[in-house]
């Protein structure tokens, strides 16, 4: 007994480690996907600065950035930048990459956690109680919003709820992350963490905390409910599956109530390719992050992307995605082995 | 005395895509205390219906007619099941009868451990601290005979064999210790020597703790062991009731004996007598066949053969007989070419097959049929029979197209007793056997001198089997060509094999004429293995399962 | 042998895949079946009519009674009202169904013939080369489709787009990103049937892998397609006005599009004119649902276990019979 038990575990270990070796060709792959996209139509100075400067001073910059050379030589020399932890220096403003991340980083996190609260309150439930009535009218009602909720667009959803909340009924604040006043009090800490949350606890001033939270609630309830939607759907689908297998069939015959077939018996099993599904939603809420932050001017990794595209700056546009696509391969990595932990057939 | 379950004139009806189905069509039906009432049927008979009723345990698409009367071991007085609302039927549900389902790995919940299952149900009635639940789950896992239950309440399914999970499975409906335990064909997933220790414990289930049993199955031989009562159900209607001695000795209705004749039995084939190996040729030839499958991500590489010799001369049945995972549809696969040798020899027709090279084995493919396990799956939907069964005729160059074949097609439709019109059907508008028809026209479509057989009829009805089997016979000895006989079933094997190999764990243990495997058996596996098996005849049987329970000891 | 009464074989229209689907279904997955596919079809049908329907063309300015006024609210000479520019907002929406059309056409094609042939092949040779795709699309798969359409878009356009630079922008990015959706459904489902008894069937007949891959594999592995397909299409077109929100998309004289306009919307909302994001959006908003409930409606039918079948017909077999 003793010995199958160590070499279960054996197996898991195995697992983590191979998964975590997968991290580094995914990022590889995305590294030079964006590269060589980026790049296979020309250099980025002639793309942000081309027709506005003279023709040699233009020669001359793309010289000394090396934009010149082969773009193997360029790709080599990337990739090494990369392995030293250099994502680059933006082209417009000249700030480090990383500098970025570290700057905005804390904004785009602040706002995917909220959002994700959104999702996991609103979709789950409602995904449980759809596969509960399913095949009923309210569950064709739960069906419409939650394809209503994951097909409509981010700026769309977005400008709506300002429209009504902000404009016309005046309840929740236009745009930003805090009021000025807030700002203000808070960047008078010292050492701010850039997460508003806690910076706003630690002002001391009562009226802080209300503020930020009131700033967040239309970005958050705007991607929330796109992440909602999906998840309300998969919850369904993956639940109503479950309910049609032998064993829930069995516990029925035991006299198992239906409430407790769904909540119990169905959902943790199906929980198991749902969870896999939320690591690659979380990826996608990076995505549509740029879109609520550009909407609703929350200053955070992708308005800052937004920013640099406006200005024409490539080089960021390329930094900041090389970025972001480090961030989805972990995200992704925890999200599996967190799958494999609670799979009781991988865990052992 | 009253009956612990009562069914009246019962009616069942199905919504389908092809309007309303007939299922169950009056049946009446009773069992009494500490009675084990058989309930015999092929499939689509209604037997699975009849006794899901007994739990209101049909789909949405269904309505029913009749009563369901079920009386709970306090209650003098049943209530008709069919006439409760939800949740009046969840109180009966496992307080009042339990159910035991067919395939135990489908039943358990994979995420949660086997103490927590067992508790839901009991929890279903009535409050019960965690530490009750886990006492009461070690209690039941001890009366199944799960060794170690203290230990193993904490595992999960995927941690018990095939027979323990069925163990677990008859644990959680004896929770609630009720009146009447289902037992919707219990044995079908399982091996033969799993297959008696599982009667075994239903047998005490009723001795010990004085449950009645429904008992669903379409094995005469498990009815013979286990039931006193028997209901033979025939398209939805009980065609005949009896006592089971009464019924197996003289049955009466037409159906009932046509069913009973249809049984294969052990000696009743080559078994008989001696039957000397012919002196041709081998058309297959192994020495030290070892097949390993490769190693895969996580998992070391398994050795399902390992090192086995044998022959088949031309024109011969041999028959490979062993349970799952013994490695028979190893061999038979590695014949045809599906699965790669790794080490020894294997001569088919003249091909070392250990490194063989698919371009230069494809000649030889054309002399070589395969019959395979499931029908429903050997035909892609997709296109008709007659351009299933020309297939072959196309990929060897006997006719460019499917209509070409036609005639060839027609031919073998014929050979194998289908009507030609049925070329023009789909695969699914065919029933299983005549499905397995099929498969032997396409397998004989180019007059092979081998073919191979994995287990053609582990997927029919008893008398379905009967008849494809009957054809199979007369085929073999119209076109004369060899065959390897691939089944788990001793009887079906000893119908037409005429030398018989006996496989477990990958090593073939013993091998020779049928009188002598089935007559006198060298191995105590083979032994064992033919003790187990349950024939249709109550006091025979009742002899073999004392003989099988010496053996044991 | 009992005679074999000819099969009868329906109607042509029995066969036709989406009135096919209609047929089959009954009670609430008919009626969302049915609204995905009227919606549908009434989107194709002002695509193709938008020059007739419109009162102006989607960059008139102007027309012979005077430059059309900007900002002005909906009247009778504006039905949705007009953007800052002075655009009118109903013929830009209408004909923005023309660029949205040809986005998710394009899109559709591209990925579809890319993915399945891809995953067909991988999953069937397996090897190598299986296992770096089966890598390279998994990371492609993870990564946000957005940021991929913006690196594209900046590829093909370096920024600004004409028609079909910014078509082609949307469609060849979300390719980008379906292709492994594709390649990773159809491999599976090759991975599944290579082991289905008809294709070993077919293998120990001696049939080729060409014959085995487009006779037995290739039609097998298709059916959970349609689901994939809408969502694809409803992905291409909302990419397509994502990058018109984000400045990257198509110039306004050159097509309508969307997302352009509710980018230009932005600051109206502020100020309160609300006709210029809302109907633009609500036309996204409704072809978005109509894909979708036309996906789903497909995808519940393919699969019994999600597939319903009327009680009722029953219970009146039942009374009949009584």
């Amino acid at each position: 007994m003793a010995e199958k038990t160590h070499a279960a575990s054996g197996g898991l270990i195995r697992y983590l480690v191979v998964r975590f070796l997968l991290i580094f060709p995914t990022i590889f792959i995305l590294v030079t996907l964006v590269f060589f996209l980026m790049r296979v139509t020309g250099d980025p100075i002639t793309a942000s600065q081309g027709g506005r400067l003279p023709p040699d001073e233009l020669a001359q910059r793309i010289h000394t950035a090396g934009y010149d050379q082969p773009i193997i030589v360029q790709y080599a020399q990337y990739l090494g930048q990369l392995l030293r932890g250099d994502f680059g220096t933006t082209y417009s403003d000249h700030q480090p990459i990383t500098t970025v991340l570290t700057t905005y980083g804390t904004a785009t996190l602040e706002l995917a956690v909220y959002a994700l609260v959104v999702a996991f309150i609103v979709g789950i439930p409602l995904g449980m109680l759809a596969a509960f009535i399913r095949d009923r009218w309210g569950d064709a009602v739960l069906r419409v919003l939650a394809i209503l909720f994951y097909a409509t667009p981010i700026f769309f959803s977005g400008l709506l709820l300002k429209l009504v909340f902000s404009i016309w009924l005046h309840v929740l604040p236009v745009a930003g992350r805090a009021s000025t006043t807030v700002e203000l009090k808070m960047q008078e800490l010292s050492n701010p963490t850039g997460i508003y949350f806690i910076d706003a606890l630690r002002t001391g001033d009562p009226a802080a905390l209300p503020d930020v939270l009131q700033h967040a609630i239309l970005p958050a309830v705007t991607l929330g409910l796109l992440t909602a939607g999906i998840f309300l759907r998969l919850v369904r689908t993956n639940v109503i599956g479950t309910l049609n297998t032998g064993y829930i069939d069995a516990a029925r015959s035991r006299g198992v109530g239906e409430y407790r077939l769904v909540t119990r018996h169905a959902f943790r099993p199906a929980l198991i390719p749902i969870i896999t599904v939320i690591g690659l939603q979380i990826a996608m809420l990076l995505g549509g992050a740029v879109l609520t932050e550009t909407t609703f001017e929350w200053n955070g990794l992708g308005y800052q992307l937004n920013h640099y595209l406006q200005a024409r700056d490539f080089v960021a546009v390329q930094g900041i995605v090389a970025l972001l696509a480090v961030i989805v391969a972990v995200v992704n990595f925890i999200v599996d082995i967190i799958a494999a932990l609670i799979d009781p057939r991988v865990r052992y | 005395m009253s009956d612990v379950v009562k069914i009246e004139d019962l009616v069942v009806r199905f919504a389908t895509d092809e309007g309303s189905v007939l299922a169950v069509d009056g049946v009446s039906l009773a069992v009494g205390e500490r009675e084990v009432l058989a309930i015999v049927g092929e499939s689509g008979s209604g037997k699975t219906v009849t006794a899901r009723a007994i739990l209101g345990l049909l789909p949405e698409t269904a309505t029913t007619r009749g009563a369901v009367v079920l009386r709970g071991r306090d209650s003098s007085d049943g209530v008709d099941v069919l006439s409760l609302s939800p949740g009046q039927l969840r109180q009966v549900r496992g307080r009042d009868a339990a159910m035991v389902f067919q395939e135990p790995s489908a039943v358990l919940n994979p995420v949660y451990p086997i103490w927590w299952q067992i508790a839901e149900g009991l929890r279903a009635h009535g409050r019960l601290s965690r530490a009750d639940a886990r006492a009461r789950a070690v209690e039941m896992l001890e009366l199944v005979g799960i060794p170690d239950p203290t230990h193993r309440i904490d595992h999960f399914p995927h941690e018990f064999s095939g027979g323990q999970k069925q163990r677990i499975v008859i644990a959680m409906a004896l929770a609630l210790n009720p009146g009447l335990i289902i037992a919707d064909e219990p044995t079908t997933a399982l091996d033969v020597t799993v297959q008696a220790e599982i009667l075994d414990l239903l047998r005490r289930l009723r001795d010990d703790f004085g449950s009645a049993i429904v008992l669903i199955t379409h094995n005469m031989g498990v009815v013979a062991d286990l039931a006193d009562r028997v209901a033979v159900m025939y398209q939805g209607r009980v065609v005949e009731q009896a006592p089971v001695r009464q019924l197996f000795a003289v049955p009466q209705d037409a159906y009932t004996q046509r069913l009973l004749a249809a049984v294969p039995r052990v000696g009743a084939g080559h078994s008989q007598r001696d039957t000397p190996e012919p002196a041709t040729a081998n058309v297959v030839e192994a020495k030290r066949l070892v097949i390993q499958y490769p190693a895969r991500f996580g998992s070391g590489g398994f050795t399902a053969v390992r090192g086995v010799d044998f022959h088949i001369h031309a024109g011969e049945v041999l028959g490979l007989v062993g349970e799952s995972g013994s490695g028979k549809t190893t061999i038979g696969r590695a014949i045809a070419g599906l699965t790669p040798v790794t080490g020894g020899s294997l001569d088919v027709l003249g091909f070392e097959m250990n490194g063989v090279r698919e371009r230069r084995f494809r000649a030889v493919r054309g002399d070589i049929g395969f019959v395979f396990q499931d029908p429903g799956t050997s035909f892609n939907p997709l296109l008709t029979i007659a351009e299933c069964v020309a297939e072959p005729l196309i990929v060897h160059g006997r006719a460019r197209t499917a209509r070409d074949a036609r005639a060839r097609v027609d031919e073998l439709l014929d050979a194998v007793q289908l009507p030609t019109v049925y070329g023009e059907r789909f695969p699914h508008e065919l029933s299983g056997g005549q499905r397995q028809r099929v498969s032997f026209a396409r397998a004989l479509a180019l007059s092979p001198s081998l073919v191979v057989l994995d287990e053609p009829t582990s997927a029919l009805d008893v008398s379905v089997q009967a008849r494809v089997l009957e054809l199979f016979g007369e085929l073999q000895r119209q076109f004369g060509f060899a065959a390897l006989f691939i089944s788990h079933d001793l009887a079906v094997v000893d119908q037409l094999a005429t030398r018989i190999a006996v496989m477990r764990n990958g090593e073939i243990i013993e091998t020779g004429p049928n009188s002598q495997v089935l007559g006198s058996p060298q191995h105590a596996y083979t032994r064992r293995l033919l003790a187990s098996l349950p024939v249709p005849d109550p006091d025979a049987q009742a002899e073999r399962r004392d003989a099988l329970r010496a053996l044991g000891d | 042998m009992t005679a074999v009464p000819a099969k009868p074989r329906g109607t042509w229209l029995a066969k036709v895949p989406v009135l096919r689907e209609l047929r089959q279904s009954v009670g609430v997955q008919r009626f969302m079946l049915l609204v995905g596919v009227i919606i549908t079809l009434v989107y194709i049908l002002v695509a193709l009519l938008a020059p007739v329907i419109a009162p102006y063309r989607f960059n008139q300015l102007q027309d012979a009674s005077g430059t059309f006024p900007g900002s002005a609210a909906p009247s009778a000479t504006h039905l949705w009202g007009t953007t800052i520019a002075g655009y009118d907002v109903l013929s830009r929406t209408l004909y923005a169904s023309q660029t949205a059309l040809m986005a998710i056409v394009a899109a559709v094609i591209i990925s579809l013939i890319i993915g399945v042939l891809l995953g067909l092949f991988s999953g069937y040779f397996g090897g190598p080369l299986d296992r770096i795709l089966v890598v390279v699309c998994d990371a492609i798969y993870a990564f946000p489709s957005l940021l991929l359409a913006i690196v594209i878009s900046i590829m093909l356009s370096r920024g600004q787009s004409s028609l079909w630079s910014g078509i082609m922008a949307a469609a060849l990015s979300i390719s980008v990103v379906y292709v492994p959706q594709y390649f990773r459904v159809v491999r599976s489902e090759v991975v599944r049937i290579k082991a289905e008894a008809y294709v070993e069937s077919a293998k120990v007949i001696g049939a080729g892998n060409g014959r085995v891959l487009f006779v037995h594999v290739l039609r097998n592995s298709v059916r959970t397609l349609p689901l994939i397909i809408t969502l694809n299409a409803v992905d291409a077109f909302e990419t397509l006005a994502g990058l018109g929100f984000l400045g990257l998309g198509i110039e306004p004289s050159s097509a309508a599009e969307w997302g352009y306009d509710l980018q230009k919307a932005v600051s109206d909302v502020t100020a309160g004119i609300w006709w210029t994001a809302l109907f633009p959006g609500l036309a996204i908003v409704l072809l978005a649902l109509g894909i979708s409930l036309l996906g789903e409606g497909l995808n519940d039918l393919a699969d019994p276990r999600l597939r319903r079948r009327s009680a009722e017909a029953n219970e009146a077999a039942l009374e009949l019979e009584a």
